[in-house]
């Protein structure tokens, strides 16, 4: 910027000197007509405007002027002698005062024109900032030419003037001068000529003191005025904004901040962007990945076919429904599900959704192991029936002392096997794409069971504690589990006839009662018209086996086990539990039932079909959206479906959630001898009841043999 | 999110799940642009979409130049044809705060409610019931209006107070600086303020008053009422409500992208302070 501006200046000088010519030759006549007018009165005066530069704001009269002043000089009409200053007028000045300001000490020749310069530009370019004219113009003054600066402040102010009224005769400029000034309230020249010899050195003492107070650095933040005004112009003019007179504040505010940027860097960078690097180093990997494996790529084709699923096929019928994640972190989720079904043995998988956490969010992958990889579960079984035991233990190690509680937990109820029920695929979380995927623990019925009674945001740490009531058995992972069990058995549908059941197969036991819990992809479906999948529920099937108010798919018959138990399990058992004493079989709809057969919400139906296109309607798709968990969606274009969630991970509900009710309190002692408190027997009870145990003992060594006689013959009754 | 910049906006703020199809991409860029020019609107915002049982209403907000002025809201319901809604009341307020459940999405639906009436004849006072009949509309009004007073959120800096008081578009706001976008004071209610007047001149004292004229999400009740997350690797901050679950908000650090947009159901989370 400075090297043209110096080019730039150096030619302009030379066009700015010619056209100068006509201004210094004018400028002697009329300052030595104006003479008297710059007096000692006038310098005090200003200087002591100038002083404080905040009071310095003179009225709005002379910009008013100054705009006159500029629409003279544009309009071509004006008078012979302004013409030929005109044409090189502008852009010096504009060039001028860009030098200026970026160089803070001009050569001599030039400054005899800056104060001219400073003043002009802002009316050119449009902005009035007041304060700033009368600064520029003094400040600068003192490193001018000496032998010109007497007269200079004043002639400057007469030219303003002067052009705006050039059309008058030279002559009468004086007297236009006398009322104008005392009309414009300018603050110059109120006060009548008086003695003229000790000006210049008044003059200057006065400029010097102005520019001195300008330059007095800030003992808080080291700057001063007359630099940060510069570096303000300086940045307004390198950027040229638009309207910068309405932001002249913020420009100010971040030259300032300019100052302290400098510092803070070093400082803060570093660690502010650790992250981003970071994510950015572990997504590198996910894009890299595919050209590290190229050697056994073949080989790796064989599994990849089968378990990646085609993320971005699904994500675009999804968007067409309005649905999922932007295409970019799609991407990124479909690389991220390669590692997986890279790193794992899986034998199919499926972007199962995403749950939005507090802190961090979990992508979820639905993913069913190949055969004979799937142990390790048992022992986290064992943990959790350790924890029942320990506690009945150190029931019974006080037991002599202490009343022992007749509470009986209910009997727990295994989880289900994986492959079946609510077990039936193992899942997968990770945060974000590019983390390491984590598995999730398999579900027990308990914890599905506290799970509908309580609501919780998720946080994005699996590790996190449940703090709820009722206590829920386990950590977030396991609650997460949990949801996502509930929500694939609320939600996961398809059309009808996309799959059936197999007829071979068939696990006996389990068949008469919880219906039948396997199926295939039914290799003769034909498709199901996208306008009837919109018209009729009935033509969306679950395929995912409804959870029983026990917490398990197929039902576990507790009685089995310890038949004393049977009357505290109905405490257990609630929502839709229609036990008797004798514990009837829960029964929840059968795998296939169509949707439309679904329970309503308080009037408002279950789901919501639409068409994901009124416009195009015949390549449109139909979409279903669940109102019962808010976020799951499914979409079918007749022959392909897919089931997808996005949200919080709760289930709808009209009213509000209400903290279940702690269980009854346990009933007292009944109230007996032993535990009831009496008054001390006096003395005369005392030996009254004395003497009669003595009676009695003596009664009863009689009565003993006949009572034992009773008993003998009860016993052989 | 302006609806100039949709597109970008929408892409943003997917992360939560909830954009728009093409096809009502397509028509909203077009009819959006038609409504600033028929209602004579400096900035037209799509405000978001609330999910109805048999159709959604899309929302979308008129400004004027001063950008806290009472906004325009309009509804439609299939991105083409918009209607102004009346502006919200109290008493819209007071009338819909007992309706439940979802919206239908059909405006001239009318919820029922059984109310209990006083009556007062003569000495006897006795209660009958009343039914009332709200309008779809009405409600709306009032739950677009609850919406923007409780959770539209603007970065700090981003709007300025000009010294005649109309607030104004700050031109030099070049977002948020990384180790304040995480902070929940660096954002501001995007409604005239109501906390600020209880503060104490203590508390005052570090205000910039051209740009502090709003009140901070900093002291929201209830406390953690908002989700802070960076997605993308600190590229990209996004601020949940979990008061009115829906709304994203989301801001590139250091850039001037930011916006808001609301997609639910347009019911408040009564639960939170259980979920917490």
């Amino acid at each position: 910027m400075e090297d043209t501006t110096s080019l730039e200046q150096e030619k302009e000088n030379k066009e700015q000197e010619e056209a100068e010519k006509p201004w210094e030759r004018k400028i002697p006549s009329s300052s030595q007509d104006s003479e008297p007018a710059s007096s000692d009165p006038w310098e005090v005066e200003q200087g002591r405007e100038i002083g404080p530069p905040p009071k310095n704001s003179p009225p709005r009269s002379p910009q008013s002027k100054d705009s006159t002043y500029l629409d003279d000089l544009r309009t071509p009409a004006s008078p012979s002698h302004s013409s030929p200053r005109e044409l090189s007028f502008i852009p010096s000045v504009l060039a001028l005062a860009k030098q200026n300001l970026a160089i803070p000490s001009p050569s001599d020749r030039t400054t005899n024109e800056i104060p001219e310069a400073g003043k002009l530009h802002p009316d050119l370019l449009e902005q009035p900032s007041d304060k700033k004219e009368p600064i520029q113009h003094h400040s600068s003054q003192p490193e001018g030419n000496t032998c010109q600066l007497p007269q200079q402040p004043k002639p400057l102010l007469q030219r303003m003037r002067n052009v705006s009224h050039n059309d008058k005769p030279k002559g009468q400029r004086f007297d236009v001068f006398q009322e104008e000034d005392s009309n414009s309230n300018y603050g110059l020249d109120q006060t009548e000529p008086g003695a003229s010899e000790a000006a210049p050195s008044m003059l200057e003492t006065a400029i010097r003191n102005a520019k001195a107070y300008l330059l007095k650095t800030s003992s808080r933040s080291g700057f001063n005025v007359y630099d940060h005004l510069s570096n303000v112009l300086t940045k307004i003019l390198d950027e040229r904004p638009e309207d910068a007179v309405d932001i002249i504040e913020n420009i100010s505010q971040d030259v300032k901040m300019e100052h302290f940027n400098k510092k803070l860097d070093t400082l803060q960078n570093e660690n502010e962007m650790l992250p981003t690097y970071e994510i950015a180093e572990k997504q590198k990997v996910l894009f890299l990945h595919g050209h590290l494996e190229g050697a056994d790529q073949e080989l790796e084709e064989e599994i990849v076919e089968n378990s990646l699923p085609n993320i971005m096929e699904s994500a675009f019928y999804f968007e067409q429904a309005g649905i999922g994640l932007g295409t970019d972190e799609t991407y990124r989720i479909f690389l991220a599900f390669k590692q997986l079904t890279d790193t794992h043995p899986i034998q199919r998988c499926r972007f199962w959704g995403k749950i939005l956490g507090v802190e961090m969010n979990y992508i979820v992958a639905e993913v069913e192991l190949r055969e004979g990889e799937d142990e390790e579960e048992v022992e986290e079984e064992d943990m959790a029936e350790e924890r029942d035991n320990g506690e009945s233990e150190t029931d019974e190690d006080e037991e002599d002392e202490l009343p022992k509680s007749f509470y009986k937990a209910p009997p727990v109820i295994p989880k289900e096997e994986s492959r079946t029920g609510a077990n039936k695929y193992v899942y997968f979380v990770c945060n974000e794409p590019g983390r390491p995927w984590v598995k999730l623990p398999s579900v027990t019925p308990a914890q599905i069971v506290v799970a509908r009674k309580i609501k919780k945001f998720f946080t994005g740490r699996l590790d996190a504690p449940i703090i709820s009531y009722p206590p829920f058995p386990g950590n977030e992972s396991n609650y997460l589990r949990a949801q996502i069990a509930r929500i694939s058995a609320g939600t996961h549908v398809s059309p009808l006839g996309f799959y059936q059941f197999n007829e071979e197969e068939g696990e006996e036991e389990e068949e008469p009662e919880g219906g039948r819990d396997s199926f295939e992809e039914n290799p003769d479906f034909e498709g199901i018209q996208v306008t009837d999948l919109v018209e009729s529920l009935s033509n969306w099937v679950h395929h995912v086996q409804h959870i029983l108010p026990q917490g398990r798919c197929n039902w576990f018959n507790p009685v089995q086990k310890n038949e004393e138990e049977e009357e505290e399990d109905e405490g257990k058992e609630e929502e839709k539990g229609e036990e008797s004493d004798y514990i009837e079989q829960e029964v929840g709809p059968l795998l296939l039932t169509p949707i439309s057969e679904d329970t309503e919400i308080q009037t408002i139906p279950p789901w919501t079909t639409r068409l994901s296109s009124n416009l195009i309607p015949q390549y449109a798709i139909a979409v279903l959206r669940s109102n019962l968990w808010p976020g799951a969606y499914a979409f079918s274009n007749g022959k392909k479906f897919e089931n997808f969630y996005i949200g919080w991970g709760h289930k709808y509900s009209v009213d509000n959630y209400t903290p279940p009710v702690p269980p009854p309190v346990h009933l007292e002692y009944s109230s007996g001898p032993e535990v009831t408190e009496m008054d001390d027997p006096s003395v005369e009870q005392e030996q009254a009841f004395k003497a009669a145990q003595e009676a009695a003992a003596l009664a009863s060594e009689e009565n003993e043999e006949t009572e034992e006689d009773e008993d003998e013959e009860d016993d052989y009754d | 999110m302006d609806a100039e910049s949709l597109l970008l906006s929408l892409e943003l703020a997917s992360g939560s799940g909830q954009g728009l199809s093409p096809d009502r991409r397509a028509s909203l860029l077009t009819s959006l642009t038609l409504v600033k020019r028929d209602y004579r609107y400096n900035r037209v915002l799509f405000w978001g979409r609330i999910l109805g049982v048999v159709a959604d209403y899309y929302i979308a907000q008129g400004l004027s130049e001063n950008q806290l002025a009472p906004r325009k809201t309009l509804y439609s319901l299939n991105c083409v044809e918009w209607s102004l809604l009346p502006p919200a009341t109290e008493e819209m307020a007071a009338q819909t705060a007992v309706v439940k459940g979802r919206f239908m999405g059909d405006p001239s639906h009318e919820y029922e409610h059984t109310e209990l009436q006083r009556v007062n004849e003569g000495d006897k006072a006795f209660e009958e019931e009343v039914v009332v009949q709200i309008k779809e509309e009405t409600r709306l009004v009032s739950v677009i209006d609850q919406i923007d007073k409780a959770v539209a959120i603007i970065p700090r800096g981003a709007l300025f107070k000009t010294p005649f008081g109309p607030i104004h578009i700050n031109r030099t706001f070049e977002g948020l600086p990384l180790s304040e976008a995480k902070k929940l004071s660096s954002y501001f209610h995007f409604r005239e303020p109501v906390e600020l007047r209880n503060k104490t001149l203590l508390e005052k004292a570090s205000l910039d008053p051209s740009l502090d004229f709003m009140d901070s999400l900093e002291h929201d009740i209830p406390k953690g009422s908002w989700s802070v997350q960076m997605e993308r690797g600190n590229a990209l901050v996004v601020l949940r409500s979990l008061l009115w679950p829906g709304l994203t908000f989301y801001h590139t650090p250091n850039t001037k992208s930011y916006g808001y947009v609301y997609v639910g159901t347009g019911e408040k989370n009564i639960d939170l302070p259980f979920m917490l």
